[in-house]
């Protein structure tokens, strides 16, 4: 399992970059491993409001739906529109197949560093 | 197996006409078609042993054992059948005047009765197509509710994160936002995450009991009372009434109001997009929310066209005056017999979820054996399947890991649940002896292993001609 340090992580196993204020977010190896093959992503649009610790969308696998938790509160810059035609992204390269971009962040979820998120996920198990 | 439509031959067919002995009166050009009309074209022999071979490929409640858990797939008595077919109901059409149908009013007069004083509601509407409709019209009775007193500030439905996907989809769909509150280690309601998620702004919670991991949670009047004293009300799922009836009836447990899935419970065959019923019942302060046709005298408020889908009701009805009042309990006693009896003798291999009695169904847990093994509750239910077993319900509910979740209901012998158990239980042994075996399972079936990753990512939903 592979814990980026760069990256920081909320406990519903959402990770989360800053570039200078636009909040990158995706999930995490551990997310992809429990849900299996993903088959669709339901995703957001451009200009939607999200909320710390809400969902903002979801990925469907072969065993189940699960909710997109956004780990912070913002207006959502972007998309990632490539997960529609390949959702599979999301499995084999979890940090570099980012879902949405958040600006104008006014709040966040506790958020994890790389080492507590390991420990939680450790756990979790 | 070649589909109905490549078994067509043009000019072939079944329908053996007179000559037509009066003059053709032809459809304007405005109403008639502008393209062929693409129907398979067969002789009646053709069409029969078409059937037939579908027939021979599927696995229903007839064929085998089916502890298809939350969904409650009980044998259904061929005398509903014989009801629902009579004349009487199935050539009557729904705006004939009502002194013609007053036999159909009367099935749909005594199941209110019986379905009332089984949920212990005041009021009930037979509008609802099935199970999410009924949900989805119940809460609107509960905003429905809220808005008559002009209380603007409920906004929020409270579910557990156990709860059927239906749920926080009709709170959802009816304007409501959603709280998940988590189960407590036991699977039950957590009252402190209740607690702390109650405010003057809970329009309501749903819930059903016995939960989705097949265990009655006792403190349901205190999560009744709970909820009323914020201001909110409680909604009854009807999935799981199956190992209730006749017993404990969800208005005395502070329910006001529920929708029941005639279809479950009450024996109609289901599953492949119905018919049902999902029956909603109320309190008698919401009665005058409910939908109703205005035909036999209702407010006109519809959900559906007139009565819902008649028939289910007329099985319903069979079922329970076939049963009667002791024969009601004692199918709900005996649901739960049979759940406890397989769990405890499945129970050494696979262990359940919760180790206690459960109601009428039980979550096995196969993370330690998936660790031991490396084969996955899937695996294990495609295996079941050259043992003549319907899977189990897989991956739910969510909150247990590499769940299988059995519902064996009432109708099942001793005889089949030893040899059902028996079935696990050498499964249990083989994926030791011979794990790969279980992972390319089913080996004896019509279909092997589908690919169900390419099946749901690209998936071909019609036919087209080569």
């Amino acid at each position: 399992m592979n814990y980026p340090n760069e990256l920081s992580y909320s406990k519903s196993h959402e990770w989360v970059k800053n570039e200078d204020g636009v909040y990158v977010v995706g999930i995490s190896d551990f997310a992809q491993h429990a849900l299996g093959d993903v088959v669709f992503v339901n995703l957001p649009a451009e200009g939607d409001d999200v909320t710390a610790g809400a969902a903002f969308g979801d990925v469907e696998s072969v065993k189940a739906v699960s909710d997109l938790v956004s780990p912070v509160s913002g207006t959502i810059c972007a998309v990632n529109e490539e997960l529609v035609d390949s959702p599979e992204l999301l499995n084999s390269d979890p940090y570099g197949a980012w879902i949405i971009k958040v600006e104008n962040v006014n709040g966040t979820e506790d958020l994890l560093s790389a080492a507590e998120y390991e420990a939680f996920c450790k756990e979790e198990k | 197996m070649k589909l109905i439509f490549e078994k067509s031959v043009k000019g072939r067919g079944c329908s053996i006409l007179p000559t037509c002995d009066v003059d053709m009166a032809p459809l304007s050009d405005a109403l008639s078609r502008k393209s062929e009309l693409k129907l398979p074209e067969m002789s009646e022999t053709d069409i029969s042993r078409h059937y037939t071979e579908l027939c021979k490929r599927v696995h229903g409640v007839n064929c085998g054992f089916y502890p298809l858990g939350s969904c409650t797939m009980k044998y259904n008595p061929r005398i509903d059948e014989e009801m629902a077919a009579l004349k009487g109901f199935t050539a009557v059409h729904p705006l004939a005047p009502e002194y013609s149908v007053k036999g159909c009013k009367e099935v749909l007069d005594t199941a209110r009765k019986y379905l009332c004083e089984i949920s212990g509601m005041d009021g009930m509407t037979f509008q609802p197509a099935a199970g999410a409709h009924g949900e989805f019209t119940g809460v609107l009775l509960i905003k429905q509710y809220h808005d008559s007193r002009n209380d603007k500030k409920r906004t929020k439905i409270i579910v557990p994160d156990s709860a059927h996907g239906t749920n926080p989809a009709t709170a959802a769909m009816c304007g409501y936002q959603v709280v998940n509150i988590p189960s407590a280690e036991n699977g039950c309601v957590d009252i402190a995450a209740l607690k702390a998620a109650l405010g003057d702004d809970t329009a309501g919670l749903m819930l059903t009991n016995p939960n989705t991991v097949g265990i009655f949670d006792e403190n349901i009047l205190e999560i009744t009372r709970l909820v009323h004293e914020a201001g909110g009300l409680c909604y009854y799922d009807g999935a799981n009434l199956n190992a209730i009836m006749g017993v404990v009836r969800p208005g005395d447990m502070g329910f006001d109001c529920i929708h029941m899935n005639l279809h479950k419970t009450f024996a109609t065959p289901h599953g492949g997009g119905g018919p049902g019923a999902g029956a909603v019942g109320c309190k008698d302060f919401l009665k005058d929310f409910l939908p109703s046709s205005a035909i036999m005298g209702g407010s006109g408020i519809q959900v559906r066209s007139f009565m819902g889908n008649f028939l289910v009701v007329v099985r319903a009805l069979t079922y329970i005056m076939t049963l009667g009042k002791e024969g009601i309990p004692e199918a709900a006693k005996n649901a739960v017999l049979n759940a406890n009896y397989l769990m405890r003798a499945i129970q050494g291999t696979f262990e359940p979820a919760f180790d206690r009695i459960c109601m009428h169904e039980f979550v096995l847990d196969l993370s330690k054996f998936k660790e031991e093994t490396g084969v996955s509750a899937l695996d294990v239910a495609k295996s079941l399947i050259d043992r003549g077993i319907h899977p189990p319900t897989m991956y739910f509910p969510l909150i247990v890991h590499e769940a299988l979740m059995l519902e064996p209901t009432e109708t099942e012998s001793r005889d089949t649940l030893d040899d059902a158990a028996e079935a696990f239980r050498s499964l249990y042994e083989l994926a030791h002896e011979d794990p790969e075996y279980m992972r390319t399972a089913p080996h004896n079936a019509q279909i092997g292993r589908p690919d169900e990753v390419q099946a749901a990512r690209s998936p071909i939903l019609r036919w087209r001609e080569a």
